[in-house]
């Protein structure tokens, strides 16, 4: 049996003496998207947090291909391959597009697939901003902006952080296109992300976390005819 | 400013700048040696304060040590003032990195308060230290170098190695600030945990930075030694370094050009106008003030920010 992306055995996690993550478990296929869900405060970017290792889990181990990383640094994690596309987005507002871009390559050196000529080629209007500032750049540029940035990293997964947070519906759209291109290709991505129709369309399997629970787990085409759970667990239909 | 244009416009400056001392008498010409000093100490700190996003107020310091050093050098050990001076950069680069490791465990208020005592511990070293620093006497009895067998005693001399001392330096330090390293330090001001899900090691980018800013304060320091040719505990004291943070912000962090122009104004206050007003440190607090209230990014983001205003016509009466 293949190595798992990712495998996340049954962690938690505190913010000081608040414990956030009870026992959560989940895995991530290779070359798979994994959708996980839930209402605010479930604990969806806790969980993308304890990944990066900017909160370790007290108890439990993450598995990155099979190789530990639970009690790493961020940059150590991050140079074995794991690429975020944060909350928010989080560019660098005072550098350039191409700066931004070139500032993630710099981390781990020149690799055959992700480089600015591919990167301009995915979002080409980054192509026609690269002298200009990030935080001048429009929300949907910015998201592209961060995407960007993770691939220039060359990761072997992609976290992304509710990426279609405030974006126009025609942006969203492009989005999930961009998504399952990267999905073709082969990469392994963890999808966060409030906007149901956008991940359950994309993602493979699904995770629901409720209060730091795992409350359901199993394909995503099986959520997708299950109304019930939908209502049970994320109050929409 | 487009990048040829902005290369001519510094060539006439550095230009016009070398033919000062030909119509300039050394008053003048001595004023904008110690402006140049002053400058490449406040570019120093600028990479700490516009660039990493960390507020030091112990800079002096390292001006303090190069300069200490190469004294003491230069009147105990027979070296000359330049033989001594590459020596006092090394203990310079020493005492930085042994400074940025202590003070880079805090960032925020505490890496200024931890800069601070450091500072103030060599404040106190140079003070009560007689047998090394001879206390509040100061070293004195230098002579300046001869580099070639030029004679850097006249103020003209000087002026010129001090030019192109400062211009060598702030080139590099333009350099710098443009090159990946300086985008990735740019990077750890605005997004430190985002560079760290990068893959930077973020404290370690910080402590370079801290190592060269207190590198090129120790170029400065070996031109004050030289300029001065006296040194007291005074030029590593708290107002020192608050002097230069001054000079910093008022000029307009985070640019290459702010922290020269910030230097320029502090020491003209400091030297031309103390001619004319005795208090001269509340003229200094008075024009601080009005750059923070109608300029508050400094005077050269400032005055190009009213420029392209004025520009596009959108200045209103």
């Amino acid at each position: 049996m293949a190595t798992d992306a990712l495998q996340i055995s049954a962690i938690d996690v505190l913010y000081g003496d608040s414990h956030i993550l009870h026992e959560v478990s989940l895995s991530l296929r290779e070359g798979t998207v994994l959708g996980l869900l839930g209402r605010n405060g479930a604990g969806k970017t806790t969980s993308i947090n304890a990944i990066i290792g900017f909160l370790p889990p007290r108890a439990g181990a993450i598995l990155l291909h099979g190789e530990r990383i639970d009690h790493r640094t961020p940059e150590a994690i991050a140079r074995l391959g794991v690429g975020l596309v944060p909350q928010g987005r989080r560019i660098f507002p005072s550098l350039s597009v191409r700066d931004n871009l070139l500032v993630a390559a710099n981390a781990r050196g020149q690799s055959p697939r992700w480089q600015l000529p591919s990167v301009y080629e995915l979002f080409p209007r980054l192509r026609e901003r690269e002298r200009q500032l990030g935080g001048l750049l429009s929300g949907g540029e910015q998201q592209m902006l961060a995407i960007g940035r993770a691939l220039m990293g060359n990761p072997r997964m992609l976290l992304l952080d509710e990426p279609s947070e405030g974006l126009a519906p025609l942006i969203v759209t492009e989005l999930g296109h961009t998504i399952a291109r990267l999905k073709a290709e082969g990469l392994s991505i963890v999808l966060v992300e409030q906007n149901l129709t956008l991940a359950l369309g994309l993602a493979d399997d699904v995770v629901i976390l409720n209060t730091g629970r795992v409350v359901h787990q199993g394909p995503a085409a099986a959520l997708r005819s299950s109304d019930a759970v939908i209502t049970q667990h994320l109050g929409v239909v | 400013m487009t990048s040829a244009r902005r290369s001519i416009a510094i060539g006439v400056l550095l230009l016009v700048a070398a033919l000062v001392p030909l119509v300039a008498g050394d008053y003048y010409v001595n004023l904008l040696s110690q402006m140049m000093i002053a400058a490449l100490l406040a570019a120093s700190l600028n990479l700490l304060v516009g660039y990493a996003g960390l507020t030091s107020l112990g800079h002096a310091s390292f001006l303090g040590v190069a300069a200490y050093s190469s004294a003491w050098l230069n009147l105990h050990s027979g070296l000359g003032p330049l033989a001594s001076a590459p020596l006092a950069l090394l203990g310079t680069l020493l005492v930085a990195a042994v400074f940025g490791w202590i003070a880079l465990r805090a960032s925020g208020l505490g890496f200024l308060m931890l800069t601070l005592a450091l500072s103030q511990v060599l404040w106190g070293l140079a003070y009560r230290w007689v047998g090394v620093t001879e206390g509040d006497n100061g070293l004195r009895g230098l002579t300046r170098p001869q580099p070639l067998g030029l004679d850097l005693d006249s103020a003209a001399a000087f002026y010129w190695m001090a030019l192109l001392v400062v211009t060598i330096a702030l080139g590099l330090i333009a350099l710098l600030v443009r090159s990946p390293f300086g985008a990735a330090l740019r990077g750890t001001r605005d997004q430190p945990r985002r560079m760290s899900a990068l893959g930077y090691d973020v404290w370690l980018i910080r402590w370079l930075t801290f190592v060269m800013a207190g590198f090129w304060a120790g170029v400065a320091g070996v031109l004050y030694i030289w300029y001065h040719q006296y040194i007291h505990p005074s030029s590593l004291s708290l107002q020192a370094s608050a002097e230069v943070l001054l000079a910093v912000i008022a000029g307009g962090a985070g640019t290459l050009a702010g922290p020269v122009v910030g230097a320029v104004v502090v020491v003209f206050l400091k030297n031309f106008v103390s001619s004319y007003v005795e208090r001269w440190n509340m003229l200094l607090g008075i024009v601080f003030l009005l750059i923070v209230l109608f300029l508050p990014e400094g005077l050269v983001p400032g005055v190009k920010r009213l420029l392209t205003r004025l520009r596009s016509g959108a200045l209103r009466p």
